[in-house]
């Protein structure tokens, strides 16, 4: 195992990402871009150390934070569910198997407008068109990773004599594990996407919300900034997700 | 006959499915199925829902075709070469699990509030997926392959269009597939906030009007044509070997 | 100079195993399967593709019920997988997620063995295996041939009395293959246990058997068996004795009829 801290390719990448924003920077001082449609990185920078310190969208932040969460939880253990349902019951889940197929397909966000109706505009709204974006993926993982349970394992489980409980406990659920986790990453990512997307179109709160708002009034400065936050957040959080996901992938490697 | 069995089945199930959220919701949120069918016929009927289905369509076929070509092209080019690869998957995929439409204010900024926003919009949806794809075909292609088309002297262009496009073929058209979906949500999510004009915006004044059928009726048309594109492209996936 | 046979271990009987077929028909996989396999002898199965030698380890071994027929061990009638009884398969059952020492462990953590007992024959098996350099690594950073060895320890540790190995090096370079057969005898000769080898390798089979059943091809049945008489110190270099052509001639001659039978027929259908 390489003890660098970053491989070859891993330097490049960095040096290609702070050139971008390098040039970016440059071309905005240069007033190559104008003013009027972005600003500069360092100055969407300091807004949002400003944003954080004076705390104004701290609600905002948190609201979204909390939507996220409780979304991806809901998705991850209704998909989950769903999944290990669909697993046992071949029949019905070859019926089922070509909406999940085509689930993707579809533009499901389209459907907001229907849960701002019923649910008026709340977090509930928004958490629920969250969830009916990412659980599908939380549904496909359990299956794949169900699947994906070796038969000689199985049959192992049967010389060691275990019970279907202890089976699920003991076999089946660290060998699936690995794709269990890429659902859940998966989630993750959606949901955040399905938050802070509906937060844009209609919401009262929210980073989202706060973006648009900020939009809508010209402040650029306060709309970089937040912009930011979003870019940050989402990119540390799904890379902390994939890293851990290509551990546990490669434990499984045979 | 078992599938198309299975697949009536399925159908059946979601209209019924819908039925019983609808007695369960009522009509201050959802209309019936058999409501929302009538009410999609007759839309139908309206000039008005053409001339929103088609600036939606105008938008839609050109992000479409950008997300494509330019996906591919760029796919090709960093999938050609290993280090380029490597450097910029995790990029890449940083990119595609950004909710890209915080970005959406950046693209108004841009481009205005026309047309070309909403085509920006959609193909920055589409592009990153039909790269992914076809960057990581490009890299998988086995190196007996290449080396194959050393032995047997072929040129360049020989090499590219005999061996290296039908080996990745298949999960250019996957990519393909996904970057449709994900394209149509862009333009549709562009035209619910910033439009006066198209098929999102159509849904989101419905919503202000109260109008559920209108609504539903809409997501219904779209729904029918994004699964029937769906289908159709994974005919063709797997009619093409490989 | 051969094995003590000591009565029989297990006993099969009239043994058949039928399949239903999506189209409706049935097949039948096996048998019938009448074969004595004697307490402490090892005993090698060869036969073509497809003639059911898995399916008769399954059968043997209580993991599937024959269709018709009896299986014995011990004097008692098969039901579910009995005590004393080990499975060495043919794909890599090292469970990935745990590392070598916490996979020879397992079945023992699993039985109930207190931690000094469990700890000293994890010990025993992995020394004995050679594994005590990997005793921490996980499975994903073993060779083919290490994973195999893992799975053997942990089939070792429960000191089973039958041992039942599925073509447990197929996987494997001939050069492997030959050293892991030596250290499956070394095994065979310090635990006293019977061992049943599948394997399609003939050189293998006649070089670890006391005694080796040909089957036929499907539904496969045993059309011989050869006594080679080698004494139980043996190891891979019994392939000079002079007898030992003599053996394998005598395998191919039987086997090449039934290989040809299927040779043929590759593209039909397979048992599930």
């Amino acid at each position: 195992m390489s003890r660098q801290i970053l491989s070859r390719e891993g330097w490049i990448r960095l040096a290609v990402i702070v050139a971008f924003v390098g040039a970016f920077e440059a071309a905005c001082r240069l007033k190559l871009i104008p003013r009027t449609v972005v600003l500069p990185p360092s100055e969407m920078a300091t807004s949002l150390w400003r944003i954080l310190q004076t705390g104004e969208h701290t609600t905002d932040i948190l609201s979204t934070l909390q939507n996220v969460a409780i979304s991806a939880a809901l998705a991850v253990t209704a998909g989950f569910a769903i999944g290990v349902i669909l697993h046992a019951l071949p029949r019905l889940r070859a019926t089922v198997e070509p909406l999940l197929a085509s689930y993707y397909a579809v533009p499901t966000f389209m459907f907001y407008p229907v849960f701002i109706v019923v649910f008026g505009v709340s977090a509930r709204a928004i958490i629920a068109i969250a969830v009916l974006l990412s659980i599908v993926a939380m549904i496909a993982s359990t299956l794949t990773g169900l699947d994906r349970i070796p038969r000689v394992l199985r049959k192992t489980a049967l010389i060691y004599r275990m019970n279907t409980p202890t089976r699920a406990v003991l076999i089946d659920f660290p060998a699936a594990a690995p794709h269990l986790f890429t659902g859940i990453k998966l989630t993750f990512a959606y949901a955040f996407i399905g938050v802070i997307a509906s937060e844009f179109i209609l919401s009262g709160q929210g980073i989202g919300y706060a973006i648009a708002y900020a939009y809508n009034n010209f402040d650029n400065r306060t709309m970089y900034g937040l912009m930011l936050l979003v870019i940050l957040v989402a990119t540390i959080a799904n890379t902390a997700l994939d890293t851990v996901d290509r551990r546990l992938q490669n434990r499984l490697r045979r | 006959m078992k599938r198309t069995g299975d697949s009536i089945l399925l159908i059946l199930g979601i209209i019924a499915t819908w039925q019983v959220l609808y007695w369960l919701a009522g009509d201050v949120a959802l209309t019936s199925p058999t409501t929302t069918a009538a009410h999609l016929w007759k839309l139908l009927g309206t000039a008005r829902f053409w001339e929103h289905a088609a600036e939606t369509a105008r938008a839609f076929g050109l992000a479409v075709l950008i997300s494509l070509l330019g996906g591919v092209a760029l796919g090709v080019m960093l999938g050609l070469n290993r280090t380029a690869g490597i450097v910029s998957e995790p990029i890449l995929i940083a990119l595609y699990s950004l909710p890209k439409v915080t970005l959406y204010p950046l693209v108004l900024l841009c481009f205005g509030l026309g047309v070309s926003a909403k085509v920006a919009f959609g193909a920055m949806h589409g592009l990153i997926p039909v790269t992914i794809f076809t960057m990581k075909a490009i890299m998988q292609i086995k190196p007996v392959l290449w080396r194959t088309a050393h032995a047997l002297r072929l040129t360049p262009r020989q090499t590219a269009f005999t061996i290296a496009l039908p080996a990745v073929l298949p999960e250019v058209i996957s990519g393909a597939r996904l970057g449709f979906s994900l394209t149509l949500l862009g333009v549709l999510i562009g035209e619910m906030f910033a439009s006066q004009r198209g098929l999102g915006f159509m849904i989101m004044s419905a919503m202000g009007l109260g109008d559920n059928a209108t609504i539903m009726a809409v997501a219904l048309f779209l729904s029918v044509f994004a699964i029937g594109a769906n289908a159709v492209l994974l005919r063709l996936n797997r009619v093409v070997p490989g | 100079m051969t094995a003590p046979v000591d009565g029989v271990h297990a006993r099969l009987t009239g043994v058949t195993r039928t399949f239903g077929l999506p189209s409706g028909a049935k097949l039948r996989a096996l048998g019938p399967i009448d074969l004595d396999i004697r307490r402490g002898e090892f005993f090698g199965v060869v036969g073509p593709s497809g003639c059911g030698k898995s399916t008769l380890l399954d059968i043997l071994a209580g993991l599937s019920p024959p269709t018709d027929g009896s299986v014995v061990f011990e004097g008692k009638p098969v039901d579910g997988v009995p005590d004393g009884v080990g499975v060495v398969f043919q794909e890599d059952a090292s469970l990935p997620w745990l590392s070598v020492h916490n996979n020879v462990a397992f079945g023992l953590r699993r039985a109930g063995f207190e931690a000094a007992e469990t700890a000293r024959r994890v010990d025993y098996a992995i020394g004995f295996m050679g594994l005590r350099e990997f005793a921490n690594a996980y499975p994903a950073q073993l060779s083919g041939g290490m994973r195999q060895r893992v799975c053997i320890a942990r089939t070792l540790v429960l000191q089973p009395r039958l041992i039942l190995l599925d073509e447990p090096f197929g996987a494997l370079d001939q050069q492997t293959r030959l050293l892991m057969g030596e250290e499956l005898l070394r095994l065979w000769r310090e635990t006293g246990a019977t061992v049943l080898l599948i394997t399609h390798a003939l050189d293998e089979a006649a070089m670890l058997s006391d005694r080796v059943g040909v089957m036929s091809a499907r539904p496969g049945t045993f059309i011989d068996f050869i006594e080679t008489q080698w004494p139980r110190e043996r190891d891979s270099r019994i392939v000079s004795d002079p007898r030992f052509g003599a053996v394998t001639a005598r395998l191919w001659d039987k086997l090449r009829v039934e290989s040809l039978k299927i040779m043929g027929t590759r593209t039909q259908e397979k048992a599930p």
